[in-house]
């Protein structure tokens, strides 16, 4: 991205989950985006960052539908990504991934285009939000790669911070795993089953009636685990809850 | 067949070269005219007792101390400049007697393990950012005082007093003129095996005293 | 004597734990009070972040250099007086103890703890050949009247709570009778192991660094047990992994900045005891013979991996375990060897080869909170994804068992997996198919039976993101 300036045109990476699951973040998302002014490009030619084989030992694999990314975003525009953890993936992993490759150089040049969307929003936009939305008190979920690869930390937190009638409250294990972890979910069950328990009774206790997050893997998860045992608060993708306050839908 | 040396060395030495990296800059903490503030609140944060007294009454303290707390046999080591203070200070008044530490362990077991009740020895130095005391027990001072009577006691001169172990060990020396052992004592014994509850005195010293000699302020 | 043919069992055992509730307890009260005292130990972002960068670069650098470090450690260390003994497997290495203890006419040994020893089974061994050995290290002595393994690397029976310890201690200690109280638990160990330090005709310790520069073993404790193991009896041996060697003294206080607040939140432990050699003429006591056995143990296999080798940095302070959302739920026996937690999940598969321990690379999340405070900057979600690469990838030289885990199965299914999400035309097709009958697929399906136990079923969405954004106009270049 050019290091001066805010673009006028970014592409848009949906991510496989989303696609499939969840297309209305994905939708918010971008619609976020088209309200600050930028023209949204959605690569029809997008399918999965390629994560799952890499999380699971198979690299050839992973590099093969990563390469196909890397031919869908041919041009210099930012990528911006409603998932923390497929970010990671794009901006940490891509370039180990093709290493002693041809497409290196391209990949490392694909991964300094990757932007977390709150991320970008924040960081890249500095977006002004105008809460229009009912009060109600909300808790933070943080995925693990969004946290920890990503680097994205403070951002979305600042974005609900900036909305006059949310009340953020702490979870004191907001920084714990959920449990979900990709394929690490139906490998472990059990732990993964005590993870989930633990991340929906400490968002229990908060008092929240909504966990908002930038992950809808952690959030079908929590949100799964949270309907299965009959608790009352619901989940939300970031994008969504910052569209509907802001903008109604 | 070659020896597990030769073995592992030649595995280790036929494995690909790796770059060296470059060692990052790092400065250990400094405390400037608050060293002895910090030296005595990290040590009593460790549960030990710390006295600060004038180098003419520090037996005659240590007495009373001892003294209070039922001491009758206190071990001391009569050829360092401490030992000297204690037998002159001590002889003939009332108050708990000493025993030397003057022969190997070997003819000592006894004393060592069951009946002395306390253990005078000398500091080297401190260390302002844990609270510890830098021991170097050696033949006029053996290792076993500060580890096997349930009451350690550490004379250490204030000046003696410096900010971080890496300054002390760059300062001093120390790579050059390593002794048999060198101890960095920073409170008594203690564990929390159990359910990380803290318990003092588990198979060390239950108590730490240390005695730091200087001018009174 | 045959070692015991282990298998990893992680899914078996963690199903054992995970439906322990006092263990789960145990373990969650212990790492929750570990995590926040380490937290106020490194609450100056800066500070942790240059002397940790510091830390790493120390390993790394001792490590580049392994072989020459070795070499100047053994020549100092003889220098000193203090004979060192080479050993490829725990075989040579409990030989090597025994042969020592044999030549000194040493019958009882007391130890500090070692992780190194539990490792080669040291104590077996020596029982096996008519030596004592008793745990002198509290948790370490109550984990042997159990008859059990540590459960954690620093803290070996955290697993345990008190009146689990009060029990064993009136039902093992002579004229012992029950009480939960702490203090006086730790009088009983006291009193019980007093006479075992005053008898023993050895004492055997780990190291926690090996000084190259001054030929000096580093031994860190709280306890006071260590200092007498190594001090009292008249024979001294320490054993310990090659990597521990660091090349200057300087090196040590950087790291000891580290290790015991990482592992226990303490700015220092109570106790660092810097041996250089044996008793000398004039001195009073410490032993008369100081030896150190250096183990491999696969370790120099581990080294030849320039990548891998980042495992050997480690410097045991169990942050990572503390840290780690698995190991605080199924705890330290469920991973059946001695290195449990993150480390253990990317040592033990090194040591033990993947084809008996190539579940544990699996049971992680990645969720990288071990990476996080590791203060050696061990980067062990990517060794865990590493570990899985070897474990697929055909005839893998790297690690012991590499290509273990090669199936049919999981091969076709990547395949298959790789050809759906690389083909834009096919993607597409089996996205839309599942927008239309995905939902119809029952909950007794395989992967989707084990999401379901506890959690509700997801739901496809009609449309995908695709087919929106093209209805909606949104640009595909």
């Amino acid at each position: 991205m050019p290091a001066s300036g805010r673009p006028h045109t970014v592409y848009f990476f949906g991510t496989c989950l989303i696609d499939m699951f969840y297309p209305e973040a994905g939708l918010a998302g971008m619609e976020l985006l088209k309200r600050e002014g930028l023209k949204v490009v959605f690569p029809q030619k997008q399918t999965c960052c390629g994560q799952p084989a890499r999380n699971n030992g198979h690299q050839d694999e992973a590099r093969a539908v990563a390469r196909l990314q890397l031919d869908a975003f041919p041009g210099d525009w930012p990528i911006v990504v409603p998932s923390g953890s497929c970010a990671g993936m794009m901006k940490v992993h891509y370039p180990e991934l093709f290493e002693n490759d041809p497409d290196h150089a391209r990949a490392v040049a694909f991964s300094e285009r990757v932007f977390e969307l709150t991320e970008f929003l924040v960081d890249v936009l500095g977006v002004r939000l105008v809460d229009r939305g009912r009060p109600v008190t909300v808790t933070w979920h943080p995925s693990c790669h969004s946290q920890r690869e990503a680097g994205v930390v403070e951002q979305p937190k600042a974005l609900l911070r900036q909305l006059a009638n949310v009340t953020l409250v702490e979870n004191p294990r907001e920084k714990e795993c959920c449990g979900f972890g990709g394929t690490f979910s139906v490998k472990q069950p059990e732990i993964s089953a005590a993870m989930v328990a633990d991340k929906v009774a400490s968002i229990e206790a908060t008092g929240a009636s909504q966990v908002v997050s930038g992950d809808c893997g952690c959030l079908m998860n929590i949100t799964g685990a949270a309907a299965k045992s009959r608790k009352a608060f619901t989940g939300t993708h970031i994008a969504e809850f910052l569209l509907e306050r802001c903008h109604g839908r | 067949m070659t020896d597990p040396r030769e073995r592992i060395l030649s595995r280790l030495k036929s494995a690909p070269r790796r770059p060296l990296p470059d060692l990052p800059d790092w400065s250990p903490p400094a405390y400037g005219d608050q060293a002895m503030a910090r030296f005595r609140a990290m040590l009593e944060a460790a549960h030990a007792d710390v006295h600060e007294v004038s180098d003419a009454e520090w037996p005659e303290r240590l007495r009373a101390i001892l003294a209070g707390k039922g001491v009758r046999v206190v071990l001391f080591a009569p050829a360092t400049a401490a030992g000297r203070r204690l037998a002159r200070d001590w002889a003939g008044g009332e108050g708990p007697s000493l025993v030397a530490y003057d022969r190997p362990v070997e003819e000592m077991k006894p004393v060592l393990v069951h009946e002395a009740q306390a253990a005078v020895t000398e500091a080297r130095g401190g260390i302002a950012q844990t609270g510890s005391l830098v021991l170097w027990p050696g033949a006029d001072e053996p290792r076993l005082m500060s580890l096997l009577p349930p009451i350690h006691v550490a004379v250490v001169a204030r000046s003696r007093i410096r900010d971080s172990l890496a300054e002390t060990m760059a300062a001093e020396g120390w790579a050059g003129t390593m002794p048999t052992n060198a101890v960095l004592v920073s409170g008594p014994s203690k564990t929390a095996d159990i359910e990380q509850t803290l318990a003092y005195g588990v198979h060390g010293p239950k108590e730490l005293i240390v005695l730091v000699i200087g001018d009174a302020r | 004597m045959a070692a015991e043919a282990r298998v990893s069992d992680f899914g078996g055992k963690a199903h054992v734990a995970l439906n322990d509730p006092k263990l789960r307890a145990n373990f969650r009260r212990a790492m929750d009070g570990l995590m926040a005292k380490r937290a106020a130990q490194f609450d100056d972002p800066a500070e942790w972040t240059a002397l940790r960068a510091r830390g790493a670069a120390i390993r790394a650098r001792a490590l580049a250099r392994l072989p020459d470090l070795l070499e100047r450690l053994e020549a100092n260390l003889t220098r000193n007086g203090i004979t060192v003994h080479w050993a490829e497997t725990p075989a040579e290495a409990n030989a090597a103890v025994l042969g020592i203890l044999r030549q000194a006419g040493a019958k009882r040994v007391i130890k500090g703890k070692s992780m190194v020893t539990e490792e080669i089974h040291l104590n077996a061994h020596l029982e096996a050949n008519g030596i004592t050995a008793v745990e002198s290290d509290l948790g370490e002595y109550i984990i042997q009247l159990a008859g059990q393994a540590p459960s954690h690397i620093v803290m070996p029976c955290i697993h345990m709570n008190k009146v689990e310890i009060a029990e064993l201690f009136a039902d093992k200690i002579e004229g012992q009778t029950y009480t939960e109280d702490v203090d006086e638990l730790c009088a009983a160990a006291r009193k019980a192991l007093r006479d075992r330090f005053a008898d023993a005709d050895a004492g055997i310790s780990g190291v926690n660094f090996a000084v190259a520069e001054t030929g000096t073993l580093v031994l860190i404790e709280n306890e006071g047990n260590g200092r007498l193991s190594t001090t009292l009896p008249p024979l001294h041996i320490a054993v310990t992994g090659i990597e521990k060697v660091v090349e200057r003294l300087d090196d040590v206080a950087p790291l000891l900045s580290l290790l015991p607040r990482s592992a226990t939140g303490q700015i220092i432990t109570t106790y660092v005891n810097m041996i250089s050699s044996p008793r000398k003429a004039g001195e009073k006591d410490g032993p008369r013979q100081v030896h150190l056995v250096l183990l491999d143990n696969g370790r120099s296999r581990v080294y030849a991996d320039v990548q891998l080798a980042d495992t050997l940095r480690c410097i045991r302070c169990a942050a990572c375990m503390n840290h780690c959302p698995v190991y605080t739920r199924v705890g330290g026996h469920t991973y059946t060897f001695t290195y449990p937690g993150p480390i253990g999940k990317i040592l033990t598969p090194q040591l033990e080869g993947l084809d008996c321990a190539g579940d544990q690379p699996h049971a992680s999340s990645l969720c990288g909170a071990c990476a996080e405070v590791c203060p050696v900057q061990i980067p062990i979600p990517d060794l865990l994804a590493r570990l899985r690469t070897e474990a697929v990838r055909p005839a893998s030289p790297a690690v012991r068992g590499g290509g273990s885990g090669r199936s049919l199965a999981d091969t076709l299914g990547w395949a298959g997996w790789t050809a759906m999400y690389s083909s834009p035309r096919l993607y597409g097709l089996s996205s839309r198919m599942m927008g239309l009958f995905g939902n119809l697929i029952p909950a007794w399906m395989p992967m989707l039976k084990q999401w379901t136990r506890v959690r509700t079923k997801p739901r496809f969405a009609g449309k995908s993101l695709h087919q929106i954004a093209r209805e909606r106009g949104f640009s595909n270049d």
